[in-house]
Parts: structure tokens; sequence; C-alpha cells
């Protein structure tokens, strides 16, 4: 398949995934319309239903994610990579429940920020709460939810909630963006077994072997690219 | 109240690189020993496993193999003024949990200490004079010499089939080695790990300066190695995934790998995981152990009786149930009185980044825990301190421990840090970015200290710990200078160079991953009023208790702190074995 085909292979199996995500803006709208055999054969695998998100947060995971870590000549973007899946998926592991983390009060919130994290909220609770109310920002800023902006409207969206630009009631509109480009570096560049790095595009695009984990025979290849393609832990291939 | 076991003769409490020195040195004599570790049982076969354990997320993002700061943590805060806060999530430092300990996932750099960092303020005093050492610097010398070490540095580097070149064999300099290193009695159990490509560039252009460098000692086993136990290593084949996870290669040292498969053996060896110690308990006179209190897996409190009572838990670990169990005279920071807690110390790093041509190929997940070049120019007292005016010094070095993308792939601070431009400068720059490091020594001084927490409390209801700790200027001024050298040795090799400097003003900031090279608190001394135990680590107060680890440490080395924690802890269970065991009690008297 040429890069070119399998580029629309990608966007075709986007567009099985439910209607609600995919504002005619989006960065992935208009595809060129696929064989038809493709899209039925992808059905499958493409198809992903949040369980932690809500419809209207997932579109704003998918359209949000897409600005952070977009298609361009590089490689794939964040939709393609299943990174709203990875982070859907992540919103039911301990460590967005914040099951991780020491969580016991007095939660003292207006100290040093070197002292680290010292607010009550959960991963979860910073999606939950950041969405609402970076959608009704956008809504009272612009009339619309963020993921119907204009691509251009949402980068400057994004650039105004990770400078504490967005008045948040909940939270500095600063954590709920770090919170959400940490997790889609995570979905990028994880092992696609948790979801994200489909096609282990991440590794792709920077040559990490992934899970190959053995490199006895080319410690003594000084300056020279190292010849085998990424493998994942459960045997997928680059 | 607490059910009552039937007594043994030894229990070690934390079963970490001393837990298991100890259990392995002590098990010959035939005495009953009971190892309690409160993490869960892990192995490599369990939970280290290929290709299970080449799973970044797991490990290294979320923390796997990490404590579960849920149930307890420490809580920090800059100076005694402040209010202390827990250090809810990993950061700053990454503390280890379950058999192995921080042990399990290390990177196996393995030092000796210099000869003057165990004598550091008598050697200050006499080559600089007095009034070099700042009034409010608590440093203090070590109570034992490099010379007593020795055959204990020696003995722990068979054990952990260290890999390297020795520089100064009985005085005799050797080419190739590290001409800074306190003499050896002979050279490493293995020749150094081969030169990934990274460290070959760095090495030649510090050599072109004039500085000379050497292969890092490293625990990870450059080739097939049976150590003193029997027990077989395997030669690492740089996968990339030491710290933060178990070797699945069986290369990299770590309790379980290198000590354990003999132990286990031992008929009169126990280990109990899931088994968290409360306390030390006392006699009337509180002079004595009687043995540990602790939770069983089924949340059962047990009272152990024990003749011999060896804290073995991770530095912070152990100056806590110190103060949980009211052994000692906490450290007062108004009068300098009290001992535990005192003189806690860490490290100060900092780095340079060199931008090779593009189309370079470091292939950087081409790596090893201890995979480097260094040189010790910068580090110790190898260098004249007079007009600089600041003690101590840092190892300076390029280490690959590996590309994993997600920790290891940051772009340059001030890069785009998401979208296309983003994604152009990791691809462009993780073939081609060399780090070069320094750690820094971080000296002991009277406002930085650990005690118990008056607010916060575990999931056992007891006070966590409470770090005071911030920089002082002397560590700002030590890292600049070592900086500054890494910056020529960058400007040598070429290319952009990007320097990441802590500087003055700037506070411990506990949300970005430094090291876990944490230090003192249960400090070792010549005297009961300025430590905690003796040069055989054993406690001033309560002869039958001996507290191993960094905690021993009155201020902290330019080295990762492994190879002197288990020379110590060697040296502390030879003098049990041989003069504590014929005849307990104090073995110096106060």
């Amino acid at each position: 398949m040429s890069d070119n085909s399998r580029r629309n292979f990608i966007k075709a199996g986007l567009t099985l995934v439910p209607v609600v995500t995919i504002a005619p803006q989006s960065v992935f709208s208009a595809p060129t319309a696929p064989p038809q055999e493709l899209v039925e054969s992808s059905a499958s695998s493409q198809r992903y239903l949040p369980r932690f998100f809500t419809e209207s947060e997932w579109a704003f995971i998918n359209a949000a994610s897409a600005q952070l870590i977009p298609e361009d000549d590089i490689g794939p973007g964040a939709v393609a990579c299943g990174i709203p899946e990875f982070i859907d998926r992540q919103m039911e592991t301990p460590y967005a429940h914040g099951a991780l983390w020491y969580m016991q009060g007095p939660f003292l919130t207006d100290l040093p920020a070197e002292l680290g994290y010292q607010q009550k909220l959960t991963p979860r609770d910073i999606y939950r709460f950041g969405i609402q109310a970076s959608n009704a920002w956008c809504q009272k800023a612009h009339g619309k939810a963020f993921n119907e902006l204009a691509p251009e409207m949402q980068i400057a969206v994004l650039r105004q909630l990770e400078t504490d630009a967005v008045a948040m009631d909940d939270m500095k509109s600063s954590l709920f963006f770090s919170q959400l480009l940490k997790n889609c570096k995570e979905g990028y560049f994880a092992d696609p077994v948790y979801g994200g790095n489909k096609k282990l595009s991440g590794w792709k695009m920077i040559g990490f072997p992934g899970a190959r984990a053995d490199f006895a025979d080319w410690i003594d290849h000084p300056n020279e690219k190292y010849p085998l393609g990424s493998v994942s832990i459960d045997g997928k291939r680059s | 109240m607490a059910t009552e076991h039937s007594p043994v003769d030894i229990v070690i409490v934390g079963f970490g690189w001393t837990g298991a020195i100890a259990a392995m040195e002590l098990a010959d004599s035939g005495l009953e020993i009971l190892a309690l570790e409160r993490g869960e049982m892990q192995d490599t076969s369990t939970t280290a496993s290929y290709p299970n354990v080449i799973d970044e997320l797991a490990y290294s993002t979320r923390g796997k193999l990490l404590q579960d700061l849920s149930k307890e943590t420490v809580t920090i805060r800059h100076s005694s003024k402040d209010v202390a806060v827990p250090y809810r999530q990993h950061g700053a430092f990454l503390l280890g949990n379950g058999v192995g300990g921080a042990g399990f996932h290390w990177n196996g750099m393995s030092w000796r200490a210099f000869t003057a960092d165990l004598r550091l303020r008598s050697h200050y005093q006499e080559r600089y004079g007095k009034a070099f050492i700042s009034r409010e610097m608590t440093i203090q010398d070590y109570p034992v010499t490099y010379e007593e070490l020795e055959p204990y540095f020696a003995q722990w580097e068979d054990v952990a089939a260290v890999s390297g070149k020795a520089g100064n064999i009985n005085h005799q300099i050797l080419a190739g080695g590290n001409r800074w290193e306190a003499p050896r009695s002979a050279e490493y159990p293995l020749p150094p790990l081969q030169s990934i490509y990274g460290a070959q560039v760095f090495g030649k252009a510090a050599n072109e300066l004039g500085y000379l460098s050497f292969p890092v000692p490293a625990a990870n086993a450059s080739g097939p190695y049976t150590n003193q136990y029997g027990v077989r290593l395997g030669p690492c084949n740089f996968c990339g995934f030491c710290e933060g996870y178990g070797c699945y290669m069986y290369s990299k040292a770590s309790p379980q790998t290198s000590i354990l498969p003999a132990l286990k053996l031992k008929k009169n060896f126990t280990l109990k995981p899931k088994s968290h110690v409360l306390k030390v308990n006392t006699d009337s006179t509180g002079k004595v152990a009687t043995g540990v209190t602790y939770v069983d897996p089924q949340g059962r409190e047990i009272f152990q009786p024990a003749k011999l009572v060896l804290l073995c838990a991770f530095q912070m670990h152990n100056v806590r149930l110190l103060l949980l169990s009211g052994i000692g005279k906490p450290y007062d920071p108004e009068s300098g009185e009290g001992v535990v807690g005192k003189n806690y110390a860490y490290h100060m790093n900092s780095s340079v980044n060199v931008l090779l041509p593009r189309n370079t190929q470091l292939n950087p997940y081409i790596g090893a825990g201890a995979a480097g070049t260094a040189i010790d120019d910068f580090n110790g007292d190898n260098f004249d301190h007079g007009p600089l005016g600041f003690i101590g010094g840092a190892s300076v070095y390029h280490l690959r421990t590996g590309g994993r993308p997600i920790g290891q792939s940051k772009v340059l601070k001030d890069g785009p840090n998401w979208g296309k431009g983003w994604k152009e400068s990791v691809q462009e720059d993780y073939q081609r970015t060399l780090p070069i490091y320094a750690q820094g020594t971080v000296m002991s001084y009277r406002d930085t200290y650990l005690s118990l927490d008056p607010t916060y409390k575990d999931v056992h209801g007891q006070p966590l710990l409470r770090m005071t700790f911030d920089w002082h200027e002397n560590e700002f001024a030590m890292i600049r200078h070592a900086i500054d050298g890494a910056t020529q040795i960058g400007k040598a090799i070429g290319g952009d160079i990007q320097v990441n400097l802590r500087k003055s003003g700037t506070h411990f900031d506990t949300r970005a991953y430094q090291s876990t090279h944490t230090t003192g608190g249960a400090i070792m001394g010549d005297n009961p009023a300025s430590s905690v135990v003796n040069r055989y680590l054993q406690s001033w107060d309560v002869h039958n208790l001996f507290v191993m680890g960094a905690c021993a440490f009155p201020q902290n080395l330019g080295y990762n702190p492994t190879g002197l924690v288990a020379a110590l802890a060697y040296w502390s269970v030879d003098h049990i074995k041989k003069q504590y065991l014929k005849s307990p009690g104090p073995m110096v008297q106060a």
C-alpha cells in the first residue's frame, strides 16, 4: 500500500467513529471517499465506544488531541494513533482515580509550585470539570463547543488553556491542559496494548524499536542506523 | 492487642540490598533469621520477565515498582518556618517497594567513595583551614576509613558483578581507569561494558581537553559471571530498561538476581513479604530491643520477639522507624542538639545537552543503567577548592540508560511542547541529543533535617516523615563549576549547546525527577552526641539494634550511594559476626 493510500485508509477508518465525534470542522474532515470494502473490513477494529467520556466529552478529546498531536507529513495524528481510546481506557485505571497518589487532607493549595501537586482532584475529575469548563468558555466566547470551532480557533483556545487564560471554577486551566497533553503523549508513545500508538506510529516517527530490548549486536555499530523496525509487546510490527 | 509470635534470633526490617546482604552473611551462623518486607514478593520471573517488562507506561510512567504513596509518603517543606505538605506523587525521588527495594529498580552505577570523602571535615580543615567550612554546615568525618572499607567494597563488587576498569591498584595508576579513585586491591570483577557511541564522543572530547575519561563502574554485567554465592549473572544486552524495571536478562545486580537464589536455600532464613513494621520494641530500660511490631498480610498486629534487630529499610524509612520507636534523641535544629533526623542531604544535579549534527545516529535506546563514560576532574577534592570557596564536587558523565520515548524523548527547553512543531522537534532531536550530566554533592546543614509530621498520617495512622530541605549557596557554586566544565566539553564536541543549570535563588523542586539519593538522618559517627550509630552501624542507645543504609552518611558524595551503602553493610555485618554475636553489647564505648 502506498503512503497515500495508507493515509486514506486511516481516514476511512476514522469515519466510523460514532458520528457525534466528527464535527465537520474537525481536522480530519472531508476524507477522500475510500473504497467501500476497506471501510467495512476495518470497521470492527476502528470502532471504539468510550466508557468514561460522555459523547460531548469524547468529541472534545478527539478534537483537542488532534491539535496537540496533529496529522501531518511526519505521520499520523492523535486520532489515527488511538490516543482518545488510550485516554478513555486509562480513565478506568487506579491512576485516573488518584489511587496511586497520597490523597489525604488537608489540601493546602496556595503553596509554591515546587512543593508539587496539592489538589484533591483526580485525573477523572480534571477531565470532567476541565472539559465542561472549556466548552462553557468556548460557548460564551465563540458561541460553539470546542469541537465545533475551526482548527485555528481550537489551537488558539488550547494556547489560552495552557496559559491560564481560561477562568475555571475548579482549577487553573493549565492543570487541565497539562493533564491532557501528558496523557496524549503517553498514548502516542506507550506500547499499543494500551490502545494508543496504533500501528506503532509514535515509535516509528522517532525510530524507537519498541519491545525489541536486545541490542547486543548493534553496540559496536556507532552512528549507524539500526536496521530493524519496531515491535510491540504482543508482537505487532511496524 | 498484638499477637506474639515465637522468638527468632535476628529480625531484619526491609529486604532491599542491605537486608539481603545482612541475611546472607549472617545465615552461616545458623541463627534463625526472619526478614520482614512490607511490599510484595517480586522476582525476575514474576515481575521482570520479557516481554511484559518492556512496558514504559506501566513501569516508568505509572511506577509499577515504586512505593504506593497512597498508603505512605513523606511531607516536604523548604524551611522550618513553613508548613510541610505531602509528596503526593512521585517526582524528585522514586522510592522503591517490595522485595529488592530500590535495588530492584536502580540503574546499577556502583562507585567507591574517595578516601577524602570519608574524612571530609578533617580533610577540608587540613587543606583549606578551619574557616573554610561555614558554621551552618554540619559535615562530619565518617568514623571508618577507606582503607578499612576497601575489602568490603571488593566483596560487594564481586557479589554485584561490577564491570569496570581500575585506575588505581595499590597506589599504581593504571591507564584507562579513573586516576582519581581510591586505591583498589584488585581489578574489577568484569571488564567494562562496551562503550556506546555517545560515550565515545564524550570521552574523546574530554580527553582532548586534558581530562581523563573512564568507563562508569556498572553493576550491569559485561559478561557471564558467577559471584561468591555461586549465583550466575548473564551478560547485559543493552536493552535500555534498567531504571524503573527489573532486569529480564539477569544482568543488573539486585537482591533477587545476586543474592536471593543462594539465600533462599538456607533453612534458617525466612522472608515474609507484605509485613509492615510499625516500630521497634524496647524493654523497660529503653536500652535493649525486644523485637518489632508489624502488621501481617491479613492486617493483624504481630509482636515478633528477636534478640537482634537490623533496620534495613530505605534511608527515610529507617529514620522514621527510629522516631516512631522513640529510639535516640530527635534532632532539634534550634539548639543543634539531638541526633535522629540530623544531617539530611541529597544530590544536586544539572546537565548540558549537546545537539549533534542532523542525521547523527546515537541510537539512544541502546543503553544500560550504567552504560557511560565519566570524568572525576570536578568531583571530590580532585581540584583546588581554595579560590573557588565551596566544598564538594560532581561526577560529570554521559550516560545512556535508554531511549524510552515517554520519558526520554524530551524536547529542548524553549522548543514547542505540542502541535506540528513538537512532532518535528521530537523526531529531529531524538537521535542527536547527547546529554552530559553533573551529579553533585550536597553537604549537611543545621537547617536540613528529618522529623515526624504533626498533621499527616499513613494508612496505619502513624505520622509521616517530614523533610525540611532546600538548596544552599555552596551547592549552587559547586554545580556551576561542574557545569562550566561540562559546557566546555560540550563545546569541544561541537554542535548547539543547551545548558540546564540549577541557579541560585531557586528552590528544591519536588516535581521533577532528580535522584533517589537521599541520605542522612541516622548518621554514623564517633560519639553519641553527634551521631545515631557508631562505626559498626550499631545504635548508641540500643546495643542490639543496627541501622544500615544511606541514612548513615553524614553528608552525601558526588556519586551514586549504593556502592558505599553496600560496603558499609558488609563492614557492619562482618563485625556483628566476628565481635557482636560472641559478646553482645556496645561495640564502641560512648
